[in-house]
Order: structure tokens, then sequence, then C-alpha cells
């Protein structure tokens, strides 16, 4: 008998978040850091408001990219190879365990850009219209970035290469994420259609899914 | 495949781990209901031809089937529930009770929570299931890994150093998990260094050395 694909994903990423709630790393440790992060940037760059209004979206999202990886990268080192083994055991399909994985490093990439979004509207006086797009544009980001590191992570696990790797692979393919994520809030802010630039977070979360779930089995079977 | 087949056929595998050769010419059968002993040095391949015979390895020469599957056709895959590897370093989740990575495995097993509570009883476990396994000692991760084994009923068991972290009072569960695979037409492979331990239930012993699999004398 054998489990569906999505109820494998999601046992998956259960096990995930239920670790994480009880070691905190994300909550507790690197959400402060992010917080520290977004507080000390206006120190380095001066008390210009207006500066800092017209930066703060650019900046809160570098930092969202920044932790978010170390989240994805902490979460991917969480899995030995004797777990794999497990899994591989199990009979869990490669593809739902990288949906598993890449789920639960979402919901962690989304907790970290809901309790730095309040933080980073403070700091940054940031004036944003049409809040409700940020509905879409947040977990389109958060999606973003954990497929990105969770297919990075499968990469380079798989190819036995050092985990180090993975920052300086996910970072230039998170560029268009970025700008993406950092026009769409400066197009809210000047009342501007943002319309292309959710297509291209669509878009990126699409082909990163697909690609995550085509190089599943073979990212399995190299190692 | 019928209960008669072999369920482990190896000829002529070689396994290299970049250039270096981990198991070499090695051939193996393995019968059903049969227990087989593996010994060797540090380093002479045991966990590789573990991890081989679970198909988690693609050998790089030679051929081989695991309960009627090629070690290189896709077929490996649908037969890997069938198999259960205990390894060195426990397969469960730190964060997690005992309780729940044996429910974690059930899920994938199709198993109930009175089989849970059952295989929980039988390696010992009901008064610390509620316990988190990085709290828990070797012994006991190990017992965890043994309710996992029989949660799953594999065909083949897999055991790389069988009573590791277990004291001598265990031994009859190391018997129990093992007779209750082989009971099923199964087999067991059993790598330990403390052969004494190990002795009373392998039909036969063989020895790995230097990636060659030799008849121990």
């Amino acid at each position: 008998m054998s489990l569906p694909f999505w109820s494998q994903a999601g046992e998956i990423a259960r096990a995930d978040l239920r670790s994480e709630s009880r070691t905190g790393e994300v909550m507790a440790v690197t959400i402060p850091f992010g917080a520290v992060a977004l507080l000390l940037i206006p120190f380095g760059i001066g008390t210009d408001a207006p500066l800092l209004r017209q930066i703060g979206v650019g900046i809160y999202w570098a930092v969202v990219l920044l932790f978010g990886m170390l989240v994805a990268l902490r979460r991917s080192a969480a899995e030995g190879p004797a777990q794999r083994d497990l899994l591989g055991l199990l009979g869990v399909d490669p593809a739902a365990r990288f949906a598993g994985r890449a789920l639960s490093t979402g919901v962690l990439v989304l907790a970290f850009e809901v309790v730095l979004g309040p933080i980073a509207i403070a700091l940054y006086d940031a004036r944003i219209t049409g809040w409700a797009w940020l509905i879409l544009v947040v977990p389109m980001v958060a999606a973003g970035l954990a497929l990105l590191s969770t297919l990075i992570g499968s990469i380079v696990g798989g190819s036995g290469a050092a985990p180090a790797l993975v920052p300086f692979l996910v970072a230039p393919l998170a560029i268009p994420m970025l700008l993406a994520a950092t026009q769409s809030l400066e197009g809210l802010r000047l009342g501007e259609s943002i319309l292309a630039w959710l297509l291209l977070l669509a878009a990126m979360d699409l082909v990163l899914a697909i690609a995550g779930v085509l190089t599943a089995r073979p990212l399995q079977e190299v190692r | 495949m019928n209960s008669t087949a072999n369920l482990v056929e190896l000829r002529d595998i070689g396994v290299r781990m970049g250039r270096t050769p981990v198991l070499r010419g090695l051939d193996l059968t393995i019968e059903p209901g049969e227990v087989v002993g593996i010994r060797g040095a540090n380093g002479s391949g045991k966990t590789t031809l573990l991890r081989l015979v679970a198909t988690l390895l693609r050998p790089s020469e030679g051929t081989g089937r695991v309960l009627g599957a090629g070690l290189t056709d896709p077929a490996r895959y649908e037969i890997r529930r069938q198999v259960a590897l205990i390894g060195h370093v426990p397969a469960l989740y730190d964060e997690l009770t005992l309780e729940e990575n044996t429910k974690f495995v059930a899920r994938f097993c199709g198993a109930g929570a009175e089989r849970i509570a059952e295989v929980l009883d039988v390696v010992g476990l009901t008064e610390a299931r509620t316990r988190r396994v990085r709290e828990c000692s070797a012994g006991m991760q190990r017992r965890a890994e043994f309710a996992r084994v029989l949660l799953g009923n594999p065909k083949i068991v897999l055991f790389d150093e069988a009573h590791s972290g277990l004291d001598a009072s265990a031994t009859p569960l190391v018997e129990h998990v093992i007779k209750s695979v082989v009971a099923a037409d199964g087999a067991a492979m059993v790598v330990s260094h403390q052969e004494d331990r190990t002795a009373p239930f392998t039909d036969r012993v063989l020895e790995l050395d230097q990636g060659r699999l030799w008849e121990a004398a």
C-alpha cells in the first residue's frame, strides 16, 4: 500500500515542522537575526528618512532572501544520510519528499516574512497602498525561495559538493525573484499595476516546482 | 517472484567510491529463511554491501537481483519497501518522540495505532515512548529501529552491528526481530563485530576482506 503523493509530502513537512517547533531554530534564532539586520542597516545609511523609505522595501526583501536561504539550508542539513536511506526504503516518492521539504521550508520562510514585515514597515516608514496584493506577493516569494533552496540543496547534496556552494548557487538564481518582489511593492507604493511582476513570480515558482519534481528521482539515486 | 527463489543474488559485483574499489568480484546468494552473518575489519566494505543489498547503491560492475528486481532496474524502487536496513546511525528524527518516529514510519507502512502500541511493547519502549530521541540512550534508539522493522514486515532485514548500544538482555529481542522476518520466508544479513552474540542465530558466516567475500572458517 502506498500513501498518495500529497499525503507523503504532508508527512515529511509535518515531521520537519514539528522538529522546528521544538528546536525553534527559525523562530528563536533566525528571525531575531533578521530583525537585527533590518535595525542595523539604517545606522549604516544614516537618518535620511526619504532615502530609507525609498530603499526600505528592497532591504526587506534582501534580508528575507539571505535569511530565507539560511532557513532552507538548516532544514536541508537536518536530514542525514540515515534518514535519506530510511525514506528511500519506506518507498517515499522522491518528488513527494521534495514537495514536503519545500512545503515546510516555505511555511518557515513565510513566518519569517510575516514577522519581519511589520518591523520593516515601522523602521523604514514604508507607505504601501493596495495591501491586499501582499496576500499574493508574500506567499509567492516564500514558495519561490523555498523551492529554489530545496532544489539547489538537493543538487548539492546529491552531487556530494560542499554545502557552502548553496548560497552561491541560490543567490544569482533568486535575483529575478528579488527584483519581482521589490518591484511589486514599489508598484503598490506608487499605485501602479504589478501584474507583470506577479506573473514573473508565478512563472518562477512553477518552473522551480517542475524542475524539483522532475529531478528528484535522479538526484536521490545519484547518492 | 515465487517463495523458493533466491532473495538475493549478486554476481561478480564491484563497487567503487570514486577511484577506490570497496567491493570486488563479490558473489552472494541468500535463500528464503536464511540468516547470514558478515564479519570483517573496519573499512572492509560491510556497510557498502548492506546498502547495495538494500538497493540504495548501484554496483559499478557485475549484476544482481534483490527480491527479483535488478540492482539497476527501476523495479528496485518497488521492492525497497520490503527491505529494512538498520545502520550504524539511527534513522530517527531527533526532535520527535520515539512514538512519533514510529507513527511516522507506520503511516508509510499502513499500520494502525494498535499495531504501533503492540510493537512498542515488544521492543520494550511503551513507557519511554513519549521521550524525544535526543534524550534517549543508544540502546533505546536501537529498540525504536527494531520497532520500525516489525512494523514494516520486510522480506529482508539488514543489520549493521545488530547489537550496537544494546546490553546482553536485548539479545533475545534481536533474535525475535530476525526470527519474525525469517519465519515469513524472509532473510536476514547481520554484520557484527560481536560474533559470539550473533552466532546462535546465523546459518552461515561470511568474511569480508578487502572487498571480497569468503566463506568463514
